[in-house]
């Protein structure tokens, strides 16, 4: 099953009962007593789920690691290899 | 892994039988490719496995191969070798072309612009080694894994991107268009010929049919610092092919 089709799969299950909630065809006092957080429940999941996304996207742009030592050490390795490369007889550009 | 003496002799052992062909495609990098060549020597001398370098530089107007010829001059003919080809037919095939050549049982593929550090290359085998992986991954999205030299705006795109590619894909692999991976020889064959988009894309192709394979992925954080020298070849379009091959993946995987 492709991705594709998992998310098909499980959309279709979920609206399949959830028209069935809404719709009436299945009778009970509980459904009708909560038919308007029910008629809601699709774009309520949604909304939550676009909440949790900015908020993880956003905290991990925010912790994203900036790798200043990592950046620190090449520009010390380059010029390490510079010299080194000269010394081997390597004609480099002025640093 | 502390205690590197120890280690290193270790990894010696465990790897006594393998050799590491790190392919490294070049287009414009003169300034930077005799520094990577001098990383890679001295970590992977340091880390004592067998191992070759395969430049593979699609005819750079900036005399990219001339440098590399004096570089093989300077480490040797076995250490260096040199796979150019006549114009710029881009990297998946770059690839493609160096595999030829490559006679280690593992393959190593890094960029040439010094934003893949070689001192990840010996974690990398380590983590192969003691898990038997197909495919070792570096991730800039997880542990100690990160970038230098990036604004918030690419930040949040890269970041962004990562998340929706998860939510849809679920590659289990956290990096899936970074390119510095260490690979079974024949596993990267095999998915090479299995991937059908080509350019930048197919990094991120190749995990989702590694994942389709049921091959065993493992991660290493790495430090990701944006190029020094030149510039970035790719352009605008970027984007757009990203989300194209995503929703082709999407839909057919
Ligand atoms: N042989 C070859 N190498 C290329 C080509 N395009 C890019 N490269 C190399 O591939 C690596 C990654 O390219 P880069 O422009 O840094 O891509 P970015 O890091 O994704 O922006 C570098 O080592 C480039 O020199 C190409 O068409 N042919
Ligand atoms: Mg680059």
């Amino acid at each position: 099953m492709t991705k594709l089709m998992e998310w098909v799969f499980v959309a279709t299950v979920f609206f399949s009962i959830w028209t069935a909630a809404i719709t009436g065809s299945a009778q009970s006092t509980l459904l009708i007593k909560w038919r308007t957080p029910i008629l809601y429940l699709p774009l309520t999941l949604i909304i939550l789920f676009g909440l949790y996304a900015v908020s993880v996207v956003l905290y991990r742009t925010f912790t994203f690691n900036n790798c200043e030592e990592a950046a620190v050490e090449l520009q010390r390795e380059i010029k390490e290899a510079r010299a080194d490369l000269r010394s081997k007889g390597l004609a480099l550009k002025e640093d | 892994m502390s205690g590197e003496g120890s280690t290193n002799e270790e990894l010696k052992k465990l790897t006594k039988n393998d050799k590491y062909s790190i392919l490294l495609p070049t287009y414009n990098e003169r300034d930077n490719l005799p520094i990577i060549i001098w990383l890679i020597v001295k970590y992977m001398e340091k880390s004592q496995c067998a191992y070759e370098v395969i430049v593979i530089d699609d005819g750079s107007p900036d005399g990219t191969l001339e440098v590399a010829k004096e570089l093989q001059k300077i480490y040797g003919e076995d250490k260096i070798l040199l796979r150019p080809r006549e114009k710029k037919l881009g990297l998946g095939t770059a690839y493609i072309h160096g595999i030829k050549h490559a006679s280690g049982n593992f393959i190593v593929i890094m960029d040439a612009d010094l934003s893949h550090h070689p001192k990840f290359i010996p974690k990398m085998i380590e983590l192969q080694r003691y898990l038997d992986l197909d495919i070792v991954s570096g991730t800039r999205y997880i542990g100690d894994g990160g970038v230098y030299g990036w604004d918030f705006r690419r930040k949040l795109i890269s970041r962004g991107a990562n998340f929706i590619t998860q939510l849809l894909l679920r590659p289990g692999a956290s990096d899936l268009t970074g390119s510095f991976r260490l690979y079974k020889k024949d596993v990267l064959e095999k998915l090479i010929k299995s991937c059908v988009s080509k350019g930048y894309v197919f990094q991120m192709e190749m995990i989702i049919r590694a994942r389709q394979f049921n091959y065993q992925i493992g991660e290493v954080p790495i430090s990701f610092v944006d190029r020094v020298y030149g510039e970035s070849k790719l352009g605008g379009s970027e984007i757009f092919q990203f989300v194209k091959s995503m929703l082709y993946l999407f839909a057919t995987t």
